[in-house]
């Protein structure tokens, strides 16, 4: 059917495992999606690398294949938006555009030695003023300064400009348009930003030895970058990027302050909106840009991720095999009325946000005789919703607000008894939406409003829809007992490690 | 110890036969593979047939394995297994029909709801999963009888509740009801349970072609009917997205 409007906007959500393309329309509403893969490199144990020509053709293909699956042509879209994986690290010539070495993913931890090294005697916190952010392996500056001592001559080539950085979502834009930017969101986790400035910082970069000739321009999230130069996406606009979390914010509709979604996968990430001022945690927490649409003051957001939530049902599933299925740990949890007094707490590499205490390992605390595999069961669900308190306590108490309502998304959230206990330990409404692709419509969203598809988050408001909703129905006496039941789990599994352990 | 019980044994061979590759067959080949009276044979397959353990296809005669049989053989489709792979399909559904979606499985005689998504319109709606309604009086219901012989058999060996004026209490009436829900691939349910709500269903299959559970609509007439009927372009989305769900659970892709 031949049409004169453009009706929809392209979102590529450039993840760790594969590469999507999902196309939505005016009403936000998902009409197309395609997905590829890509290889996982492991030269060496800890060492995570990727292809990114191997990335790069895979979203090329990605977006051909969606509009193909719908018959749409490339001019129906009236923008793209990009997704992507944060922290990955790329650096490319700038004549030929070839990558001079595999991207170097963010779950890398080849920097170990080298972050240890930068953050000396001042510790991790060296930079955290500066930045929001801790000194560790996953963010993109101390992998660039790895590259730049180990490539022979690379250095010079950067000094020189020869040679470009990027994060993911400055390739794709490089190869998409020729220009070479980066937006707020994914600038803020290199460790090479200044948070009050949004600009690259001397100080950062002289720690880290990067030349600032080789550095993109920090863009706003969502801003016509420029069109594509050639290929199958010729002439499309490309209109936004944020990194997948601060995606997945947005797509939620979290716009103002003190609104905030929770992530639930292998691990799970918890963003909430602190407007427009930067908060410093005193809790380990991150301190992150959330958006940044044209011209307008960018929002900022605490970020805190829980390492452990998918992932230990996963490790009950697979190390424990009480289970089949990961669903069917539902049903086994609800063959019992309650955890029997059972707590587990996951810290299967150490506790993080808001303890951050290294030494401590995982305890399956208050066993008793009673106990059976369905009090345990709930206690690893319950274990998900206590450390999300955990979280949302610590950021209450940074940004001086309480969270009124928690915007959920991910796997788990199928999961009614967990989403269920999340409301009654939270004491807050917590809320599933309509459109499950929080990250992706995130990067649609941010690309129509760049070209006025949409003409404020006022209009996207009107598209969020609750697809189910759980209200916390857990008496007061019961929630206070079970939380300080927790703690009490939490402390136990402290001072662990031994200095004579080997990890 | 006493000897073997000749008829079990005679079962059992039917049994096996129907379990191997044609899955198809006649009195008539039954009897010739087993060197047994066709009577013989013909009686051990009614007995068979009455348990739920073989069924007749209509069009040809020839017998094969029934669904109570196939229930016993794998554990049958957990709920929140359900939930899990149909939820995509289900906000899909949601959002294309603009009405609230329900999956349902069979619960004894009764419906369990396993999943609910909400009517994407931000009114006040409270979650149902967890609810059981009666089979009967629901289109999900209406679409788990009609593939479960065996249940709906037991439902109608006690009286039929009626819910409202529209239920459907008599036995005939509703094995009528049955017999052309299973022919035409869908159910509603058009105020039998709830005066003012017009429900739609269709069956989700398993890769072994078992009726797992139903998902459909629910919602006004205003809305769901157009002149008192059901409206063919909401009754095409029910039975999409029961098939993607299908689909995704490993039925053959039709």
């Amino acid at each position: 059917m031949a049409t004169m409007v453009k009706n929809y906007v392209a979102a590529v959500d450039q993840g760790t495992g594969s590469s999507r393309c999902l196309i939505f329309d005016g009403s936000a509403r998902l009409v197309a999606l395609a997905q590829k893969e890509h290889r996982q490199i492991f030269p060496r144990p800890g060492w995570v690398e990727n292809d990114p020509e191997e990335i790069w053709r895979n979203v090329e293909q990605v977006v051909q294949t969606a509009l193909d699956d719908v018959r749409l042509e490339v001019s129906d879209l009236v923008a793209l938006g990009i997704a992507n994986q944060r922290e990955s690290t790329i650096v490319w010539e700038r004549d030929s555009g070839r990558p001079v070495h595999n991207m170097i993913s963010w779950q890398d931890t080849r920097t170990d030695q080298l972050v240890r090294e930068i953050a000396g005697s001042a510790g991790p916190d060296r930079f955290r003023e500066r930045c929001g952010l801790p000194l560790a392996t996953y963010f993109s500056g101390p992998k660039l300064s790895w590259l730049l001592d180990r490539l022979p001559g690379l250095r010079a080539r950067a000094q020189t400009g020869d040679v470009l950085f990027g994060t993911m979502d400055s390739w794709l834009i490089w190869r998409l348009t020729g220009r070479h930017l980066t937006d707020v969101t994914n600038a803020s986790r290199t460790l090479l930003m200044n948070l009050g400035t949004l600009d690259w910082d001397q100080t950062l970069l002289d720690a880290m030895g990067v030349p600032r000739a080789m550095l993109p321009e920090i863009r706003p999230s969502s801003e016509v970058y420029g069109e594509v130069r050639g290929g199958p996406l010729r002439g499309v606009s490309v209109a936004a990027a944020l990194g997948d979390q601060q995606a997945a914010l947005f797509g939620q509709g979290c716009f103002s302050p003190g609104e905030a979604k929770c992530t639930y996968g292998t691990g799970s990430f918890l963003l909430f909106n602190t407007g427009a001022r930067p908060v410093m945690s005193s809790s380990g927490l991150l301190t992150t840009p959330a958006c940044r649409v044209g011209d307008e003051p960018p929002t900022y957001a605490l970020e805190g991720s829980i390492a452990v939530t998918g992932a230990l049902v996963q490790w009950f599933r697979d190390n424990l095999t009480l289970i089949g299925s990961a669903p069917e740990i539902e049903t086994l949890a609800r063959s019992v009325q309650d955890n029997g007094g059972c707590y587990f707490v996951p810290a299967f590499s150490g506790l993080f946000a808001p303890h951050w205490r290294s030494d401590a390992r995982g305890v399956i605390a208050g066993l008793t005789g009673y106990i059976t595999k369905g009090h345990l069961a709930r206690a690893v669900l319950e274990a998900t919703a206590w450390q999300t308190r955990e979280v949302v306590e610590a950021m209450n108490a940074d940004a001086q607000m309480s969270l009124s309502m928690l915007r959920v998304d991910g796997g788990m959230t199928a999961n009614n008894l967990l989403m269920q206990f999340l409301a009654d330990v939270l004491d807050v409404p917590v809320v599933r939406p309509l459109v499950a692709e929080t990250v992706s419509l995130g990067a649609a969203y941010a690309a129509g409003l760049a070209v006025g598809f949409w003409p404020d988050t006022e209009a996207l408001r009107a598209n969020w829809h609750k697809a189910a909703e759980w209200l916390p129905k857990m008496d007061p006496e019961l929630r206070a007992r079970g939380y300080r039941k927790w703690r009490k789990a939490v402390a136990r599994t402290m001072d662990w490690l031994d200095d004579d352990d080997e990890e | 110890m006493p000897g073997n019980i000749q008829s079990i044994e005679r079962a059992a061979a039917i049994l096996r036969l129907l379990s191997g590759r044609t899955r198809r067959l006649g009195v008539v080949d039954l009897a010739g593979e087993l060197g047994l009276p066709k009577g013989t044979v013909h009686g051990l397959l009614r007995t068979l047939q009455h348990v739920g353990f073989v069924e007749q296809d209509a069009d040809s005669g020839k017998y094969q394995l029934g669904a109570a049989l196939l229930h016993m053989g794998s554990s049958y489709l957990d709920g929140n297994e359900l939930r899990t792979r149909a939820l995509n399909w289900s906000d899909s559904l949601a959002t294309r029909s603009g009405e609230a979606v329900r999956i349902g499985i069979l619960h004894e005689t009764q419906v369990l709801i396993v999943h609910h998504v909400f009517r994407p319109d931000d009114s006040l709606q409270t979650l149902e999963v967890g609810t059981l309604l009666p089979a009967h009086a629901t289109a999900v219901g209406k679409v788990l009888l009609a593939h479960n012989p065996y249940l709906a058999t037991e439902l109608l060996k006690d009286d039929l509740q009626a819910y409202t004026a529209a239920t459907i209490t008599d036995p005939e009436r509703l094995e009528r009801e049955l017999r052309r829900v299973r022919a035409q691939g869908w159910a509603a349910d058009i105020g039998e349970l709830v005066p003012g709500q017009v429900a739609y269903a269709a069956p989700i299959v398993d890769r072994r072609g078992l009726t797992v559970g139903a998902m459909g609509i629910f919602g006004p007439p205003e809305r769901l009917l157009a002149a008192r009927q059901p409206r063919g372009e909401l009754l095409v989305m029910v039975r999409e997205g029961a098939r993607s769900v299908s689909r995704e659970l490993g039925a053959i892709p039709w």
